[in-house]
């Protein structure tokens, strides 16, 4: 075996290795660590994308000395290694960008906690993305649960411990109803091995004879996902989750933890059950009309928001809303759409959350939209990245989220005609919706206000200008070269199945 | 022909506008940083919620005082109390719809899953899906394969080593989480004198010279210690392990704190100690598993080997990580109680 195939190993093992490490080293210390750990993860993941491009196809890596339905594996194809690349790249930009605040918000003797979060928080999103066994994902999504919910309360404020309480209660809800579904589900076809489950699946749909509990498994593995990753009508710990805590937070968790818990919603769709069972059991009808419901309502209410803060954290129930309407389009073509979707508002809502803190920054700390007047000229870099970050996610053509939008806009003519045309509609009325919210920021920053001064020895930080240029070229590589990561998304799903 | 109208402040095509641009200063308005900010909603303060700051809802507390405080709104204007009024029978009915909804939800939600348990296979019997290759395999081999007596131990420490890893690292990170959230800060130099006066003396904790407990733990506590130092080390051979034998002797060591005092508790296990204990066993844990991973992965011979089948020393890593596992959960509850306790060592 080539000494390649081991990196994905090692990229989940060396942040849980140096995780429990930091709890016993100054903060500084765990920093300097956290950041080299994240840059080697980046380099692994790339040295194994391109391994992946030579080779082609997937292999499987047997974690210890027995073989897989006995055993533990991890599955590694062209689009885990992708998509591990992009995790592991945008969460070092945002914890980048959000270094200056973490020293801020989070108290001295917290800070390698902090530290500690996130290397575990790196290494449970890895390994959502590699597992290939259903209780080895429930294993990593508990340890997701929690170090998120440590990222939201290490400010100490009041606010943070509430949005936290929430977070905890909804989110272990819907680690609940997961295992509750793992647990049927092994009931029924006795593995947890994808492979393995979707041969009895298909089993279990010929013979007809547990079809009843299959239905149960499936959807409640879809409503504790949706629960997770905030889909409309259960989105209600999300604002004051990502709009309280310290910026670096929020953008990981906008970014990267609610994605992680889509793509294991990917993976059980194509590897554990079938798109063809899933279409039988009319659960992707379901999560389209929800998906629909969320672009619209998470639009309006991002409207009516004052705080340029849960403006950003509204828009992201919106988008969320996106990625579940291509689930639900039940075509390959929209769950590309999503694919890249999640692509698209990882870069730019994490960029948003970024610029959006050095926005507030030189504006007395004041996060009310109106307060940032004229901001755009006092931070120049943050108030491109705003720009650029709203621009994309309006759907402005070159930009990630424009690419996004023309791929569900394509998607839908694949589908069914009814769905085609409410896809449709929604789609051009959620565009508008965003338009509304995010120019009328971009407006207010840019509108000058000669009175208003940089406060008196502002300097901006280095780290966040770096991280935001880094940020904007993501989002305009994605939205221009886009080719080549619809071919490695396409390809990526063929191997799935 | 258009009409021309007085209102055009209260239009749909005003109030857009306005949303737009953001309720902005006039164009050759010059606005001062403080006039700008004076405009801005004020950021609330930050305040511990006492009881008092509680609303009482008259319709909830039938005591006297809610009473008096209904007779007080009645007393306001008739307005203010129509208005009161209303809002808090809305609040009511939403509070009983909010219930009843629930409830309903509820049935719903445990009727379905009964529904579904009568589907699914009967338990226990031999011809059920779960009983397939692999728990043939596991009961036929495992004794040989991992040479472990107790197949559980075998199963979660051998066959599926990683998830085990992983579930010892969310015992971890769920101590920190409770650190985060409850650790004290640490006072400095005058400050401290000052604190000191409102600090809760230690003895406040715990029960003060309880004769019964400390006669009772003076004996039981040894036990408990020992007891689960056996099922920790036997937990190769019979049933047990390290989550089992670690959660007892973390039992034991609270019992002792709460018997004897913290301060007797810290002459053996202090912070210091503890930090130590923790780390130390999760990245010997985490060591240990890596190499077995890595050499499983690559079919390289590991260099330990099973030993007699039922020997205190056998069954390969199976033991030490048996004993770092129990370390570590024993650490983790009493590290509960202490954060608990008083938010520290």
């Amino acid at each position: 075996m080539e000494f390649i195939r081991n990196f994905p190993f090692f990229s989940i093992l060396l942040p849980m290795v140096f995780g429990p490490i930091s709890s016993c080293l100054s903060g500084k210390t765990a920093k300097k660590i956290s950041f080299t750990i994240l840059c080697i993860d980046c380099i692994l993941s790339g040295a194994v994308l391109a391994y992946e491009q030579q080779t082609g196809g997937s292999f499987t890596y047997r974690m210890g000395n027995f073989p897989a339905p006995f055993g533990n594996e991890i599955r590694i194809g062209v689009l885990e290694a992708f998509m591990a690349l992009f995790f592991c790249a945008v969460m070092l930009f945002s914890l980048f960008g959000g270094i200056s605040h973490v020293a801020m918000d989070v108290p001295e003797e917290k800070t390698n906690l902090y530290f500690i979060m996130i290397n575990l928080l790196l290494s449970s999103l890895l390994a959502l993305i590699y597992t290939n066994d259903l209780f080895t994902a429930y294993v990593f999504v508990e340890i997701n649960t929690i170090s998120a919910c440590g990222l939201i309360m290490i400010r100490g404020w009041g606010r943070n411990i509430l949005a936290a309480v929430k977070y905890m209660i909804m989110s272990l809800l819907g680690s609940g109803l997961l295992l509750i579904s793992i647990s049927i589900l092994y009931g029924i076809t006795g593995h947890l091995l994808m492979e393995n489950l979707h041969e009895s699946v298909v089993q279990i749909m010929a013979e007809q004879t547990y079809v009843e509990p299959l239905t149960v498994a499936i959807g409640l593995f879809c409503v504790g996902i949706a629960i997770k990753s905030a889909l409309f009508p259960f989105h209600s710990w999300l604002p004051d989750a990502y709009s309280y805590s310290t910026c670096s937070s929020s953008a990981i968790l906008s970014g990267l933890v609610s994605k992680g818990y889509i793509f294991l919603l990917i993976k059980f769709f194509y590897r554990v059950i079938g798109t063809d069972i899933i279409h039988q059991s009319h659960v992707d009808n379901i999560l389209f009309i929800f998906g629909i419901a969320g672009m619209i309502i998470g639009s309006i209410s991002a409207i009516q928001q004052t705080d340029a803060g849960r403006m950003i954290a509204f828009s992201s129930v919106a988008q969320i809303g996106y990625i579940y309407m291509g689930f639900g389009l039940s075509t390959e073509a929209g769950m590309i759409a999503s694919v890249f979707h999640i692509l698209a508002h990882a870069a730019s809502k994490s960029m948003l959350f970024v610029s959006a803190t050095g926005l507030s920054e030189v504006s007395g700390g004041n996060t009310f939209y109106r307060a940032l007047t004229g901001a755009g000229y006092r931070h120049p870099f943050a108030g491109i990245a705003f720009s650029v970050g709203s621009f994309s996610m309006v759907g402005i053509p070159l930009l990630a989220g424009f690419t996004s939008k023309v791929y569900f806009a394509e998607a839908a003519f694949t589908a069914s005609r009814s769905k085609m045309i409410v896809t449709l509609i929604a789609l051009a009325i959620s565009t508008v919706l965003n338009a509304m919210y995010f120019l009328r920021q971009v407006i207010t920053i840019y509108t000058p206000a000669r009175g208003l001064p940089k406060p008196e020895g502002y300097h901006m930080a280095k780290s966040m200008c770096a991280a935001l240029v880094l940020f904007i070229v993501i989002n305009v590589l994605l939205g221009m070269c886009s080719h080549p990561i619809f071919l490695w998304i396409r390809d990526g799903l063929a191997n799935f199945s | 022909m258009s009409r021309i109208r007085s209102d055009y402040e209260k239009t749909f095509g005003y109030r857009f506008r306005h949303f737009v641009e953001g309720d902005l200063p006039e164009k050759n308005e010059e606005l001062t940083i403080e006039e700008l900010y004076a405009r801005c909603p004020k950021e609330e303060e930050e305040h511990v919620l006492t009881t008092a700051d509680l609303p009482k809802d008259p319709f909830l507390h039938h005591d006297e005082e809610g009473q008096a405080d209904f007779a007080a709104i009645k007393e306001q204007d008739p307005a203010e109390d129509a208005r009161r009024f209303a809002e808090i029978t809305g609040i009511r009915w939403f509070k009983k719809v909010y219930q009843f909804s629930a409830m309903i939800l509820c049935i719903c939600i445990i009727t379905m899953l009964i529904i579904t348990v009568t589907h699914m296979p009967i338990h226990g019997s031999s011809d059920t899906p779960t009983s397939n290759e692999v728990m043939d395999r596991y009961l036929e081999k495992g004794l040989k394969e991992t040479g472990s007596p107790n197949l559980v131990t075998g199963m979660i420490l051998q066959y599926r080593a990683f998830d085990t890893f992983g579930e010892t690292n969310v015992l971890f990170i769920s101590t920190c989480v409770v650190m985060l959230l409850l650790m004290a800060p640490k006072k400095e130099g005058h400050k401290e004198e000052k604190e000191d006066k409102k600090k809760i003396p230690e003895e406040k904790f715990e029960p003060e010279g309880d004769i019964i407990l400390g006669t009772v733990a003076r004996i039981a506590v040894p036990m408990i210690l020992l007891f689960g130092l056996y099922i920790l080390l036997n937990g190769h051979l019979s049933p047990g392990g390290g989550f089992s034998g670690g959660a007892i002797m973390g039992a034991g060591l609270i019992l002792h704190c709460v018997a004897f005092g913290f301060s007797k508790t810290a002459r053996f296990f202090n912070e210091h100690v503890y930090e130590v204990v923790k780390v130390g066993s999760l990245c010997l844990y985490a060591m240990i598993i890596t190499y077995y991973l890595f050499t499983g992965a690559n079919g390289i011979a590991s260099v330990v080997p099973l030993g007699t089948v039922g020997n205190i020393i056998s069954s390969g890593l199976i033991l030490p990580i048996n004993i770092l596992v129990g370390l570590e959960v024993a650490c983790t509850m009493y590290a509960f109680y202490a954060f608990f306790r008083k938010g520290g060592f």
